[in-house]
């Protein structure tokens, strides 16, 4: 599986208009909702699980990125966005630094392989330096774009 | 400190299989030992003590994974690891977030 398989390029949100984590979260599930054509309620419902489960745990995984999923019902194929932030986000992070990529996953509640499948997408390649420094730069919706496909290219 | 080598094959017995959560508990696990501990999975490998490497594995229920320490605690190391998987992880499955507000 390639990252332009599972991110929702529209949904792109190059400058985050918050900083607060809750808000980056709502944020971004309202924009893979409004492109994706879902119900207001699945959105209201999916960002509020979002959240619920970052309180359990963080996704924040370190090295300035973030990776808050959830799998919910009326999703029936994994869907990925990808926000960035220059200020950098409270996420509770494992090294306790803000985040400035968040990755947020939408995944079927039936389809727990299909879920995994997409999270072992976007592990492998936030594992390069390389492709966390692009997102970390990038100012725009093309420059993450760019990122994202370039990062497809080099993987194998 | 003797150096030893420990090496057992567990299956991901857990529906939802080795999501987010029960690697993050992986980890944790790992990281409390000592020894250099790995997982392979075919032709992968991943460090156990980083989360990461350890999502990328896609351990999906059902899939066999060979846990590798070396070092003073290899064998408590892959015992606790093993342990921790062959009771699924205590994983209570993700779904109860979309029965919850169905």
């Amino acid at each position: 599986m390639k990252l332009a398989d599972v991110v929702c390029h529209e949904a792109i949100i190059a400058q985050l208009g918050s900083s607060d984590r809750d808000r980056v979260i709502e944020e971004l599930v309202q924009s893979v909702a409004g492109h994706k054509k879902m119900k207001a309620a699945d959105a209201k419902a999916m960002a509020k699980a979002v959240i619920e489960r970052e309180n359990e745990a963080s996704t924040g995984i370190g090295k300035g990125v973030a990776v808050p999923h959830v799998k919910h019902k009326s999703i029936t194929e994994p869907v990925a966005v990808v926000g960035c932030s220059q200020e950098g986000i409270g996420f509770a992070s494992l090294d306790k630094e803000p985040v400035y990529s968040v990755f947020l996953l939408l995944s079927p509640a039936s389809d727990p392989d299909k879920h995994l499948q997409a999270m072992e997408t976007i592990f492998k390649n936030l594992q390069k330096d390389d492709f966390r420094r692009f997102l970390r730069q990038a100012r725009t919706h093309e420059a993450i774009i760019e990122a994202i496909k370039d990062a497809d290219e080099n993987s194998n | 400190m003797s150096e030893q080598t420990s090496e057992i094959e567990i299956e991901i017995r857990n529906p939802e299989g080795l999501h987010m959560r029960p690697a993050m508990q992986f980890v944790d696990l790992a990281n409390s030992f000592e020894s250099d501990i790995s997982v392979g999975h075919q032709d992968i490998s991943a460090d156990a003590k980083s989360i990461m490497q350890m999502t990328m594995l896609a351990a999906t229920c059902g899939t066999r994974l060979r846990i590798t320490a070396v070092g003073p605690d290899a064998a408590r190391a892959v015992e606790a690891l093993q342990n921790m998987v062959n009771n699924k992880f205590m994983d209570d499955p993700d779904v109860a977030i979309s029965e919850k507000e169905g």
